[in-house]
C-alpha cells in the first residue's frame, strides 16, 4: 500500500506546476468550473487580485460596492444556478463584512466559498494593520473554515472547501489565506475532494423508516406534506409532485421551500408560518399525519410547538440527522437525500385521493379570500397595496420570473401571492431575515440566471441597506428588473408596533430620499408609481425593459400584512386580522 | 426532564479550531462546560474530548447531534454516570511544615489515598486521582490548614460497553 502511495505522490509530482500561491488561487476555483466572482479588493489579497487581472478571460470578476452585497450576490447565484457561490475580500473590514451573508448562507443551508486575505504568518497575533482573527469570528457563521499559512496546503484546502460547501447540507465556508501564502512558490495539482472521512455528508436511506413512513402514509385519512428547501437542494422536485399526486395529499411549503411544486398545482395549499395561508396553518392542528419534507420546524412555521400537530404522528424527511427531534418530536425519521428517499418511498406508496380532507383547506382558503386576499390584490381602498403590486407582476411575469425579496412586509406578502411555475424562483433571506439581502442576491440571481427574468422586490428601509449594489447593475448593464414597494416606514417592525406596543413608532417612520433620482444617477431607467391607474403600464413597461429598470411604487403606509401568528402563538390561533 | 450529570465523548481530527466549533455549542445554549479534557485516543491521529455537562437527556442529545454535524467531528457519545469508568485528578499545593505540625494532615494523606509528588524545603505536592467529591473532601479536610495552590483536572472516562467507534476505525483503515 505504501508503494502505492508513493507511486501516486510520484505521478502527482510529474504533473506539479511551479506557481505562486495566488495563481494556484485562480487554477482552483477554474478547476472547480467557477468563471464568476463577486468581490473587493484590499491589501491582504492584492495578490489574488493581480491574478485575476491575468485571468480575467477566464473569470470574471464582480466588484460589489460592499463586501456584504458580495456574499449575497454570491448566495442569489447559487440559489437560482444550483451552483456553488464565490465571494472574495481582503483582511480586517472586509472579512468583517463577509459577516452577515455568511450567517445567512449557514441558516439557509446556501453553498457559498469566501475567500478572505490575511496578513503574513509572521504578523499573525500581533495586531497587525487590518489584521482580525476571521476564522474565530465566523466559525458559529460556516459550515466549515480553515487558515491557510503555506501556499503547498492551497489545493487540498480549496478542493476540500467547495465538496463541503455543496455536499450534503450545503452551506458557507470561509477558506483565510496569509499573503505570505499568496506569493509563496509550490508545486501545483488540483486533484477535486471527494470525501473528507471525517464527514458523512449524506446518510445511507433505511429502508425500514421508508417503510414505516409508507404505512403512515397509507394509513392516514388527512395527511399533510409540508415541504421546504431540502426539497430543490436535493432536485427532488419530481419526486415530491409524484408523491403528492399519487397518494393525494395536500401540500403546503415554507418561504424556502416556494417554487419547489408550481404553485398553481391542484393539491398546494399554499404558505406555512407566522403569515401564511390560514387553511396550511390551522388544518396543521387537525391532520392525522404529518410529513414534513426537508424542512426544520423553524419558530415562524410552528408557533408554539407546545400546541403544534400534536394530534399527529409526524414524518420527517431529512438530510441532517441533528435536525431530527430538535424541535418537533418526530415517529419516524428518514435520513438521507429527499430525491433518494422518496423515490424509495413512490412505490410503497398506495393511490389515494382525499378529497373531503383537500376540501378542507378550500374552505379555509375561502374564508381567507374573503376576508383578507381580496382586499389585498382587488383592493377597493385609494391606497395602493403590495398585494396588487405582487399580482400584476405575475400577470406580466406569466409566472417565470425569478423573485427576490428583501425583509419585511413586501417579503411576506410577495411570497403569500407569487406564482412560480420553475423551481429556484424564490430568492429571500428566510432564517436570518436580512434586510439588504435582496438588490445584490438580485444581482447574483440575474448573472445566474441570464435567460430569465429577475425581479427584485425590495422595501423602502431595506433598499437602503444595500443601495449602493445599484452601481454594479448599472457598470454590467445587468436587466434587473427592481421595485421598491415604499411606504415610508420600516413596515413590518411599524405593524408589530401597531399591533403589540400600542402604536408606539419608535423610529420606524423614515423620511426618505428621491428614489427615481438615485436611480437616475445611477443611469438606471426608472418610474414612480402612486397611482392604481398606472400600475399595470408601469409594471409591462418594466418587464418588457432589456435594460435594468427600477419603479418605486408609493403602497399604503400603514397596511399590515395578514394573516398573522403573534409570536408565541399556536398555529390553530392564527389572526386574519 | 430532570437535569444529571452527561459525560460527552467526541472523536475528531485534530484541528486547531475544532475546540473553539465544539465550544460554540454549548454557548449558544448557555449550557456550562463543567468539565473538559482533549488527549489523543485509542485511534492514530483521532483526538478525544471528553466534555461534562449538567442538563436534562434532552439537551444532551440535540448538543452531540449538533457537535456530530461538524466536519472534523468523527462521531460524538453521550453516557450517564453509570455507564463510565470515570476519574479526575487534583493537585495540592501545601507547605512543608505543616507537614511536621499538623499530625492531622497524615492522616489526611493516608486517608485519602494520595500521593506525595514531590517535597521541597517550602511545600510539597500531592497528588489525588478520584471521584469528584472524593477530591472535594479531601481538599475540605485540608483546608483549614492552608492550601497554597489548588486545581483540579477535567474528567476523564472510559465507558463500561464497547464504544461503537471501532468498526469506524476499521473503515478509516480500509481507506
Ligand atoms: C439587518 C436587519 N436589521 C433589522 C431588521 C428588523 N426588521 C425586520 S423587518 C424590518 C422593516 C423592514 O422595512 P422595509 O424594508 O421598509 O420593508 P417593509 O416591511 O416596509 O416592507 C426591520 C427593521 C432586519 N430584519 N434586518
Amino acid at each position: 500500500m505504501e508503494t502505492l502511495k508513493a507511486q501516486k505522490e510520484s505521478k502527482k509530482k510529474e504533473k506539479a506546476i511551479k506557481i505562486t500561491g495566488a495563481e494556484a488561487i485562480i487554477h482552483c476555483l477554474l478547476a472547480e468550473g467557477v468563471d464568476l466572482i463577486y468581490g473587493y479588493p484590499g491589501g491582504a489579497i492584492m495578490p489574488v487580485y493581480d491574478e485575476l487581472y491575468k485571468f480575467q478571460d477566464k473569470l470574471t470578476h464582480v466588484l460589489t460596492r460592499h463586501e456584504q452585497g458580495a456574499t449575497h450576490a454570491a448566495q442569489g447565484y447559487a440559489r437560482v444556478s444550483g451552483k456553488v457561490g464565490v465571494a472574495m475580500a481582503t483582511s480586517g473590514p472586509g472579512a468583517t463584512n463577509l459577516v452577515t451573508g455568511l450567517a445567512d448562507a449557514q441558516i439557509d443551508s446556501t453553498p457559498v466559498v469566501c475567500i478572505t486575505g490575511q496578513v503574513p504568518r509572521h504578523l499573525l497575533g500581533s495586531d497587525a494593520f487590518q489584521e482580525t482573527d476571521i476564522v474565530g469570528i465566523s466559525t458559529p457563521v460556516t459550515k466549515w473554515n480553515y487558515q491557510v499559512t503555506k501556499a503547498s496546503e492551497i489545493p487540498e484546502i480549496m478542493a476540500k472547501a467547495f465538496y463541503i460547501a455543496k455536499s450534503g447540507r450545503p452551506g458557507p465556508v470561509l477558506v483565510d489565506i496569509t499573503k505570505n501564502a499568496q506569493f509563496e512558490e509550490l508545486d501545483f495539482v488540483y486533484e477535486k475532494c471527494t470525501g473528507v472521512r471525517s464527514y458523512k455528508p449524506v446518510p445511507e436511506p433505511d429502508l425500514k423508516s421508508i417503510e414505516a413512513a409508507a404505512e403512515l402514509i397509507n394509513n392516514a385519512k388527512k395527511p399533510y406534506i409540508v415541504f421546504g428547501q431540502g426539497v430543490i437542494l436535493g432536485h427532488a422536485e419530481e419526486e415530491l409532485k409524484a408523491l403528492v399526486e399519487k397518494a393525494g395529499i395536500p401540500a403546503a411549503w415554507t418561504i424556502l421551500g416556494l417554487s419547489a411544486l408550481d404553485t398553481d398545482h391542484p393539491l398546494n395549499v399554499g404558505m406555512v408560518g407566522m403569515h401564511g395561508n390560514y387553511g396550511p396553518n390551522v388544518l396543521t392542528n387537525e391532520c392525522d399525519v404529518l410529513i414534513a419534507i426537508g424542512m426544520r420546524f423553524d419558530d415562524r412555521v410552528t408557533g408554539n410547538l407546545d400546541t403544534y400537530a400534536k394530534q399527529a404522528k409526524v414524518i420527517h424527511f431529512e438530510i441532517d440527522p441533528a435536525e431530527i427531534n430538535k424541535n418537533v418530536k418526530v415517529d419516524v425519521a428518514v435520513l438521507g437525500n429527499a430525491k433518494q428517499t422518496l423515490d424509495l418511498l413512490l412505490p410503497l406508496v398506495q393511490p389515494n385521493e382525499h378529497k373531503e380532507w383537500k376540501a378542507e383547506f378550500d374552505k379555509k382558503y375561502q374564508i381567507e379570500y374573503d376576508e383578507v386576499i381580496q382586499k389585498d390584490i382587488n383592493p377597493t381602498k385609494q391606497g395602493l397595496t403590495m398585494g396588487e403590486v405582487v399580482e400584476q407582476i405575475n400577470v406580466a411575469s406569466q409566472h417565470k420570473a425569478v423573485i427576490v425579496t428583501d425583509v419585511g412586509q413586501h417579503q411576506m406578502i410577495t411570497c403569500r401571492y407569487v406564482k412560480f411555475k420553475q423551481s429556484k424562483s424564490n430568492i429571500t433571506s428566510g432564517g436570518l431575515g436580512t434586510m439588504g439581502f435582496a438588490l445584490p442576491a438580485a444581482i447574483g440571481a440575474k448573472m445566474g440566471a441570464q435567460e430569465r427574468e429577475v425581479v427584485a422586490i425590495i422595501g423602502d428601509g431595506g433598499y437602503q441597506m444595500t443601495i449602493q449594489e445599484l452601481g454594479v447593475i448599472f457598470q454590467h448593464n445587468l436587466a434587473v428588473k427592481i421595485v421598491v414597494l415604499n411606504n415610508d416606514h420600516l413596515g413590518m417592525v411599524r405593524q408589530w408596533q401597531e399591533l403589540f406596543f400600542e402604536s408606539r413608532y419608535a423610529s420606524t417612520v423614515m423620511t426618505n430620499p428621491d428614489f427615481v433620482k438615485i436611480a437616475e444617477g445611477y443611469h438606471i431607467k426608472s418610474r414612480r408609481v402612486a397611482e392604481r391607474g398606472e400600475l399595470k403600464d408601469a409594471i409591462e413597461e418594466m418587464m418588457a425593459s432589456k435594460e435594468p429598470y427600477f419603479l418605486e411604487v408609493k403602497v399604503e403606509k400603514e397596511d399590515n400584512v395578514f394573516p398573522m401568528i403573534p409570536s408565541g402563538a399556536s398555529v390553530s390561533d392564527i389572526r386574519l386580522k | 426532564m430532570e437535569k444529571q450529570w452527561f459525560t460527552i465523548s467526541v472523536y475528531a481530527e485534530n484541528n486547531v479550531g475544532l475546540l473553539n466549533r465544539i465550544s460554540g455549542i454549548f454557548l449558544k445554549r448557555h449550557i456550562n462546560i463543567e468539565g473538559l479534557n482533549v488527549s489523543k485516543s485509542e485511534i492514530e491521529h483521532v483526538s478525544k474530548f471528553t466534555i461534562v455537562v449538567y442538563t436534562t437527556e434532552d439537551w444532551t442529545r440535540k448538543i452531540v447531534g449538533q457537535i456530530e454535524k461538524q466536519i472534523e467531528v468523527i462521531k460524538a457519545f453521550y453516557h450517564v454516570d453509570d455507564e463510565i469508568i470515570y476519574q479526575e485528578s487534583a493537585l495540592f499545593k501545601i507547605a512543608s511544615r505543616l507537614l511536621f505540625d499538623e499530625r492531622q494532615i497524615q492522616n489526611i494523606i493516608k486517608e485519602s489515598n494520595s500521593q506525595i509528588v514531590t517535597v521541597s524545603r517550602d511545600f510539597f505536592v500531592l497528588a489525588k486521582t478520584g471521584r469528584r467529591h472524593e477530591i472535594d473532601e479531601m481538599h475540605d479536610a485540608l483546608e483549614p490548614y492552608g492550601i497554597m495552590q489548588f486545581v483540579r483536572s477535567g474528567r476523564i472516562a472510559v465507558t463500561k460497553a464497547e464504544m461503537p467507534i471501532t468498526s469506524i476505525l476499521a473503515e478509516f483503515q480500509e481507506q
